[in-house]
Parts: structure tokens; C-alpha cells; sequence
């Protein structure tokens, strides 16, 4: 039969076809009927709006799929941190039932972005995109200050049929004179927004007494002085004064209350969340460093 | 058209040329990316941007470079297997100009932006279209030409390329459905984890259809030409080939690994990756037990050497691959700089190699002249793998590195770094592959030159005879 085939051209060829048809129909058309099923539909997940599609028209066109991915996977670490104070915050068939195309990625050079929406306030991604190394320094990601520039709207409509999305004509018009930046922060902030892991996160308590281990510690002034620097300067800035954050020298607040914003952040008021991602130790050592400037001009 | 073989090659040499100028469009591009990775500053918004780059860079590589180069050789081989020109010399012509205005298409749409955002599949329909044309052409004229063969037998090379005419085909309509918004936007006509599920099993098998099989169809019909001694077995390409291209269609989801695409899919992918490694290694050992008593071959012929480290490291890189498959082992350096590392001993070990070697054979007899010099060709050699070492070699050390301390966790259950922490250890290792490109550059600068000054003397019609002794 083998040695048939090699005279044989037409046939040859397909048998060919036959033969990389059936690994084809088994991994690739026959998951059709399972993926996507209505029974894996999530509630809260809405198809885009104009100006979130926009935005996500120019993350497709910039190649941030280069870079970030968009998929949290049930893995100890993933979750901790991309889907941080959750324990079932992976990503969902469900969730991207109007993801056409999906933008999950191959390569994580950036940090997932699954979950990014309401993790900042809008102030922090328009100066991030603009120059990130103004707010990490040590970023290698390109600044994208040409974002600022107008968004060309003569095609939304056209795209929000395409895909089958409603849309009012409210929200159409409301998408002109937006900027490009505009579009992508509202893209960003969408994104895992509409999805119910946030509630198990915020249900996870603090247990234990709230007392700082590294009261007046000297080293952990110099320890917490460097996280400072490197998790909320770019918010609260350098010298404590404030900016996107509030001024941290100027508060009164008990440490116990403070630990507690740190480490459970501050849902939809642009504070995040720094529970997992430093844990008690260093965040009692920020603590210390904040009582340490306390009053200090 | 040659009076004394009767073969049209001059076709070959407009894509061998060309492919040429590619391939050194994607490592230049290839170079500045691992730059711009060390110094963002090296980003122009909004054309040069790295998100814009990385699949200029790609392309270029694979459809430039590759599939030009295996256009080349697909003519030339083909010609000699069947013992019988060209179907349509004029057609192959069209083929070229048409090729070459997609390829360029292809980096000024992608600089612009215009990307359905697949990984391999990024270019916009209207220029898809064009692709389609383009292998259409190819094929009938690949095909045809065996259809009136004189030599009724078809030798291992003609079923691979059989086999990558219909492959890349199918893949590629598939996974190229979309919904036009205009000439220069659409959107996938799948959604969420179905496109991703179409997506790799697409990505994989361009692995499989683009970067396996046309480099083993080249590697089965030079090999023997350059050593002088047959393949050592018939039988065991006869069944590597049909297990080749039966297992690889099921390996798709070991790009999917974790994600929420139905875990019976990924488990398949996993369990086919593994067997995969029989017929891979198959090909390796044929190429290894045709070298029985001609292993001095490696000191005295240069060719044999880029054939036999391209065998090899296609040997390294099919024990790899199925290892990034195995769950536990994804879960780590899936994401990771680790996976570059994979692509490039691939890319630049296996597929470029063989390339390099295809052509060190070719010009030489396409010209009627010999090669300018052994010596160089030998430097080029070196350079070459050690810069491709040096890129591999410490991405899979900064994957490792990265992965490990993204996945510590401290005894309270938090994350023992940030991930900016695990990014600026990264720095070192991106200094040292941007180093192992230039000196893969510099390799290729030296080959460039060899090739030219190969081309000088044969057009000026010095020597007709040529005495390479590979023959
Ligand atoms: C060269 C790779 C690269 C490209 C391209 C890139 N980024 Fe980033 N991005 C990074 C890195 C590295 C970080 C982490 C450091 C930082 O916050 O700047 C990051 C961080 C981010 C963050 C903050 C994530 C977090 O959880 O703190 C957002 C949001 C973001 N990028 C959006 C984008 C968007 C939108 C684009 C496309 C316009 C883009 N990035 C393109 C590398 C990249
Ligand atoms: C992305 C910007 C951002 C970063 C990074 C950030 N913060 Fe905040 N933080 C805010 C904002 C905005 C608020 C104010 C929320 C409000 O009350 O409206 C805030 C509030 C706070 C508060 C509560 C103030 C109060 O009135 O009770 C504390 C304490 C605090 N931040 C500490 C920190 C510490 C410590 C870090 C670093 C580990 C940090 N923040 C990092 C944005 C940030
Ligand atoms: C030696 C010169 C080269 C350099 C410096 C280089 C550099 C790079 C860099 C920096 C990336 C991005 C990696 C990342 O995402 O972190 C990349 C990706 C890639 N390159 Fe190259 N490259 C070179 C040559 C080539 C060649 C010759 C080929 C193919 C024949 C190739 C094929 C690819 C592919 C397929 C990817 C995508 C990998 C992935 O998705 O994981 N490269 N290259
Ligand atoms: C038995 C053979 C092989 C198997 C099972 C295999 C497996 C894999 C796996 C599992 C990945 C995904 C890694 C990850 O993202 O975690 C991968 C990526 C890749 N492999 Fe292989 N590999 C094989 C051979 C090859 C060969 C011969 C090449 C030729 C160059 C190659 C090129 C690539 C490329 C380009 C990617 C990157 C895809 C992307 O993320 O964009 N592989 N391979």
C-alpha cells in the first residue's frame, strides 16, 4: 500500500489530506460543541462597548498581545498574582465569549492583564502609557504618549455591527472627540471588571491581631523605605506628599487601619491591593517607614 | 532555461536571492527588538514600536527567509527528481514578483498596524488574499510537474513537499476566516477559546508544515547529494513521514496548556507531543546511520558539518518540545524567556542551517563556478552557532530564573517577589542574546559575501567546470 503510494501522486495527496484531517476534527472542529456552550456563560460579562472596542482595536493594532497576555491560570502563583486575594480568579471559558479575536498571548515580557480593569485609577494608566518608566522605573515597556492623538471614529459603527454588539446611539456619539488614550483606559479598565472574582477576593479576611512586629526597627525603616519607593511612590509620591494617592505623611490613622488598606487595597477608589504581592512582613515594614515620616516636613 | 540539463533554474535564483535579502530584514529586525527590550528609548512611535516589530520580525523570518528559501529549492529539487522541467517556467516567474510584493506588503501593513493579532497569521485579509494566490500558483506548478514526472518513483523529498503544499493550505484558510470592517480591519470569525483553539492548532502546525517538513524535504535530497552515499533507510522516512504528519495535527493545545480550553484537548496535545519524538528522531537517525563510515566527512567537507549540527539540533529541539508539553513542566516556563529560547535553536539551528547548507550547494552549481571560499564558509559556520548558543543558551537560564521566582511563594501563602523584581534579573541575559545576534549578524554579513563574491565569479564566466568532489 505504502509502496503504492509512491507512484502515485493523487493519491499520495490525499492521503495526505485524510490523514492530518483526522488529528484536525478531533482537537480543532470537534471542540466547537463544547467550548463557548450557554451552559458556560457568566452573567456579568457584556459585550464591548464603542469606546471599549476602540480601545481595544488600538491595543490590537500597538501589538500589546506581544507582551501581555490575558489569560490567569489556575496555578498557585498565577492566581496570587493576577487574580490577588482570590483563590478561584482564573480565567473562564465564559469570559471571553465576545473576544473576537482572543488576545490571550504566548509571552508574558509585561505581567498579565486578565484583570487589570480597577486594579488604578484612569491617572495612573494615562501617565503610565505615556511614560512608564515615570511611574516604574525600570519598565522596558515603549511609552505610547502618541495615543493622546484624536480617535477615528468612522468606523465604529460599522465595527460594533460586524460583531453583532448593541450599542445606543448615545454611546456612538459619545465616543467622538474621545482621544486614542481615552479608548484604551476605558478597554483596560473593562477588562476583568465584568466578572465576579473580585467579590471572593474582597470576602477574604484578616485574621490575627493587627500589631506592627517591626515597630521602631531601624532596619525595617531602611527596608520599608526601598518597598516604598518601588510599590507607592509612583501614587503617593517620593517625599509622601501625595499625587494620584493621598498625602500618606499627613494621616493620623492608626497603623492597624493603614495595614489594613495596604494589604486588602481599595476597591474602585484606585488604591490596590498589596496583600499578595508583599505580604505581612514587608507591608508592616512600609508601615514602619510611613509612622517613621510622619510630621516630618 | 539550461540547454544541457533542460531544467529552468533561473527562477530558483530570484528566490534564492532573495530570500537572501529577508533573512537579513529579519535579523536585523530581529537584533534591534532584543535591543529595544534593553532600552526602551530604541522604540520610534508609532511605526518602530516593539509591539509592531516583533511581528515584522516573524514574518520576515518565516514567510521571507523560510518560505522563500523553500520555494527555491522545491523548483530545484523537484526538477530533479522527476527529471523534468518546470510546468509553467513563466508562472514561477509571476510567482516571484508576486511573492516578493507580498512580502513587502507584509512589513509596511504590519509597520502600520494593520494585524488580525495571530501569532504567524497576523496579516490582513486583503493581503491573505494575496497569499492564498501566491501558494495556489505554487502548488498547481509543484504539482503538475510531478503529474508529467519521467521518473515514475517519487523519492521522500517530493512527499514532504506533497505534504506542505496541502498542509499549509488547509491551515491557513482556516485560521485566516474573518470578518472585513475595511480593507485594512477585520475580526476573527471565531471567538474567545475557539480562536484560541484554531490559533495553535494553526501555530503548531506551522511548526510542522513550514518549519519541519520543507527543511527534512531539503535536508532527504541534499544530504545524500553532498556525502555522495544514499540515505541509509527508505523504509524508516516511509514511516516517519506518515506518522509525522498523522501525530502532529493533535498537538495543537500544548500552546494552551492552563487555559480554558477543555482539558480532554490539552491532554491529547500533551499525550501526541511525546510520541511525536518517533518519527522526529526517526529523521535524526537516519541522517546519523547514513554517516556509517563517512563520519570524516565532518573534518573534510564544510557541508557536512551544517547538516549534520542541523540534524542534530532539529534531534535537541523535538526532546524539547515535547517536554514544554508535559503539564507540569508548561506550568513553569510557559510565558517565560525559555520559550524564545526553544524557537531560535529551531529557527537558527535547524531550519537557517540547513538553509545555509541548501545554498552553499546550490550557487555554486547554479552559477557554474565553485565557492569563493571554504574558509569563510567555515567562519560563517562557527559564528553562526555560537551566537545561536549564546541566544539559546541564556534564555533558557533566564526562563528558569524568572519562572522560579514568579512561582515563590512566601510561608504566608503571599508572593515572595514583584514581578518587576523578576524582570530587572532579566536585563543580564537580554544583554547577553542581543550579543549572540550580532555575532549571528556578523556570521551572516560573512555569508552574504561569500555567496556574492560566488555569484562575481561565476557571471564572469572564469571557470565553467565546477570540482566541489560533493557531487
Ligand atoms: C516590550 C513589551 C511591552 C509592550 C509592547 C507593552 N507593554 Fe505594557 N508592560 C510591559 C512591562 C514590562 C510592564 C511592567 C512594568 C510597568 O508597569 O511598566 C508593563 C505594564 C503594563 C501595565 C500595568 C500592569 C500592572 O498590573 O501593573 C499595563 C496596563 C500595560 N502594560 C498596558 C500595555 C498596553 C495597553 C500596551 C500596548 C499599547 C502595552 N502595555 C505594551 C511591557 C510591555
Ligand atoms: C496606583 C496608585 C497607588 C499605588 C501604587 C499605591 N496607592 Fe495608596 N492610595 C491610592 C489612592 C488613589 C488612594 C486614595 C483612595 C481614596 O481614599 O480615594 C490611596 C490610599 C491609600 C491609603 C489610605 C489613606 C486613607 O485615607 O486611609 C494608604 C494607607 C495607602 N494608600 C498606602 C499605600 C502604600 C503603603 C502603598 C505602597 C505599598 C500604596 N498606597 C500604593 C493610590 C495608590
Ligand atoms: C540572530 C538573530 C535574531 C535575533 C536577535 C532574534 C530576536 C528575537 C526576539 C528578541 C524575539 C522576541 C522574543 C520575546 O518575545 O521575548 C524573537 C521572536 C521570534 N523570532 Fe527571532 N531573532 C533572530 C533570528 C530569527 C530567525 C532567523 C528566525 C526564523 C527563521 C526567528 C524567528 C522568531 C520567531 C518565530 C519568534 C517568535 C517566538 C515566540 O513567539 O515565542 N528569529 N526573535
Ligand atoms: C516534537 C516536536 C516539537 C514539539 C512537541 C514542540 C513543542 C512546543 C511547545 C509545547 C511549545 C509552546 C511553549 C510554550 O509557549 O510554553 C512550542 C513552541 C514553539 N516551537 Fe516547538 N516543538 C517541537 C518542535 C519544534 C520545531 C522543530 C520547531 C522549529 C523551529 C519549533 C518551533 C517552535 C516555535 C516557533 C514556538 C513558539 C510558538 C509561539 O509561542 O509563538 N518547535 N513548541
Amino acid at each position: 500500500m505504502l509502496n503504492l503510494l509512491e507512484k502515485k501522486p493523487i493519491l499520495l495527496l490525499l492521503a495526505a489530506v485524510v490523514v492530518i484531517m483526522i488529528g484536525t476534527t478531533v482537537t480543532m472542529i470537534a471542540p466547537f460543541k463544547w467550548i463557548n456552550d450557554p451552559s458556560l456563560k457568566i452573567a456579568g460579562v457584556k459585550p464591548y462597548t464603542p469606546l471599549q472596542l476602540e480601545g481595544r482595536d488600538i491595543y490590537i493594532r500597538e501589538g500589546c498581545n506581544n507582551c501581555h497576555t490575558q489569560t490567569v491560570r489556575p496555578l498557585v502563583a498565577d492566581v496570587a498574582r493576577y487574580a490577588p486575594g482570590s483563590t478561584d480568579g482564573y480565567s473562564k471559558v465564559g469570559e471571553f465569549v465576545y473576544d473576537q479575536p482572543h488576545l490571550w498571548g504566548s509571552r508574558r515580557t509585561g505581567p498579565d492583564l486578565a484583570r487589570i480593569g480597577g486594579k488604578y485609577p484612569d491617572a495612573w494608566h494615562n501617565k503610565h502609557m505615556e511614560e512608564p518608566r515615570s511611574m516604574v522605573p525600570k519598565s522596558n515597556m515603549p511609552a505610547y504618549a502618541f495615543l493622546k492623538q484624536p480617535l477615528d471614529t468612522s468606523l465604529t459603527e460599522k465595527k460594533m455591527k460586524a460583531l453583532g454588539f448593541p450599542y445606543t446611539p448615545a454611546e456612538l456619539e459619545a465616543v467622538k472627540g474621545k482621544t486614542e488614550m481615552d479608548a484604551m483606559v476605558a478597554y483596560l479598565q473593562k477588562l476583568g471588571n465584568d466578572i465576579p472574582w473580585r467579590k471572593a477576593a474582597a470576602a477574604a479576611p484578616l485574621v490575627g491581631e493587627l500589631k506592627n512586629p517591626s515597630a521602631g526597627n531601624a532596619a525595617a525603616v531602611t527596608d520599608g523605605k526601598k518597598l516604598y519607593e518601588e510599590n507607592c511612590a509612583q501614587c503617593h509620591g517620593a517625599d509622601l506628599k501625595g499625587d494620584i494617592g493621598v498625602a500618606l505623611a499627613e494621616l493620623t490613622k492608626p497603623e492597624a487601619e493603614l495595614f489594613s488598606t495596604v494589604y486588602q487595597g481599595m476597591e474602585r477608589l484606585g488604591m490596590p491591593a498589596f496583600g499578595d504581592a508583599l505580604g505581612k512582613e514587608k507591608i508592616w515594614k512600609v508601615i514602619t517607614y510611613i509612622s517613621s515620616r510622619k510630621g516630618q516636613k | 532555461m539550461d540547454i544541457e540539463t533542460g531544467y529552468s533554474d533561473e527562477v530558483t535564483k530570484g528566490f534564492l536571492t532573495w530570500s537572501i535579502i529577508w533573512g537579513l530584514v529579519a535579523v536585523l529586525v530581529g537584533v534591534l527588538i532584543s535591543f529595544q527590550l534593553i532600552f526602551p528609548q530604541l522604540n520610534f512611535p508609532p511605526f518602530l514600536t516593539y509591539g509592531r516589530l516583533r511581528p515584522i520580525h516573524t514574518n520576515a523570518a518565516i514567510f521571507g527567509w523560510g518560505i522563500g528559501s523553500f520555494m527555491a529549492m522545491f523548483y530545484y529539487i523537484t526538477q530533479r527528481l522527476t527529471r523534468s522541467p518546470i510546468w509553467s517556467p513563466g508562472l514561477a516567474r509571476f510567482q516571484l514578483w508576486l511573492f516578493n510584493l507580498v512580502i513587502i506588503l507584509a512589513a509596511v501593513t504590519l509597520a502600520m498596524g494593520f494585524n488580525q493579532s495571530k501569532e504567524y497569521a497576523e496579516l490582513e485579509w486583503p493581503v491573505d488574499i494575496l497569499v492564498v494566490i501566491l501558494w495556489v500558483i505554487f502548488a498547481v506548478n509543484i504539482f503538475m510537474t510531478i503529474m508529467k514526472r519521467k521518473e515514475e518513483q517519487m523519492y521522500i523529498s517530493l512527499w514532504y513537499i506533497i505534504a506542505t503544499l496541502v498542509g499549509v493550505a488547509v491551515l491557513y484558510l482556516v485560521n485566516n476566516a474573518s470578518i472585513p470592517v475595511s480593507l485594512s480591519k477585520s475580526y476573527s470569525a471565531f471567538a474567545g477559546a475557539n480562536d484560541a483553539n484554531v490559533q495553535w492548532w494553526y501555530g503548531h502546525n506551522a511548526v510542522a508544515m513550514v518549519l519541519t517538513t520543507p527543511p527534512l524535504a531539503i535536508f532527504y535530497y541534499f544530504f545524500p547529494k553532498t556525502t555522495g552515499v544514499p540515505i541509509y533507510s527508505h523504509r524508516m522516512g516511509i514511516i516517519a513521514f506518515w506518522s509525522l504528519i498523522f501525530m502532529y495535527l493533535w498537538t495543537g493545545a500544548h500552546h494552551l496548556l492552563w487555559t480554558p480550553v477543555p482539558d480532554w484537548v490539552q491532554t491529547l496535545a500533551m499525550a501526541f507531543s511525546l510520541v511525536l519524538i518517533a518519527p522526529s528522531w526517526a529523521s535524526v537517525f537516519n541522517g546519523y546511520f547514513s554517516m556509517n563510515g563517512q563520519w570524516h566527512q565532518m573534518r573534510e567537507n564544510f557541508l557536512v558539518k551544517f547538516f549534520i549540527f542541523g540534524i542534530t539540533f532539529y534531534g535537541l529541539q523535538t526532546l524539547q518540545g515535547p517536554a514544554q508539553a508535559v503539564r507540569t513542566f508548561s506550568a513553569f516556563i510557559h510565558y517565560t524567556d525559555w520559550v524564545p529560547g526553544h524557537v531560535h535553536m529551531g529557527a537558527l539551528g535547524w531550519v537557517s542551517l540547513i538553509l545555509f547548507a541548501g545554498i552553499y550547494y546550490l550557487v555554486p552549481r547554479l552559477y557554474h563556478t565553485q565557492l569563493y571560499s571554504v574558509k569563510l564558509a567555515n567562519a560563517h559556520f562557527w559564528l553562526a552557532v555560537i551566537g545561536q548558543l549564546i541566544y539559546s543558551i541564556s534564555m533558557w537560564i533566564a526562563g528558569v530564573q524568572q519562572a522560579a521566582m514568579l512561582h515563590a511563594v512566601n510561608p504566608d501563602g503571599s508572593l515572595h517577589y514583584s514581578f518587576m523584581e523578576t524582570l530587572t534579573e532579566l536585563y543580564p541575559y537580554w544583554h547577553m542574546r542581543a550579543g549572540g545576534g550580532v555575532i549571528y549578524l556578523v556570521s551572516l554579513f560573512i555569508f552574504i559575501f561569500n555567496i556574492i563574491k560566488t555569484v562575481q565569479s561565476g557571471s564572469a564566466g572564469a571557470a565553467p567546470v565546477r570540482a566541489t568532489g560533493a557531487a
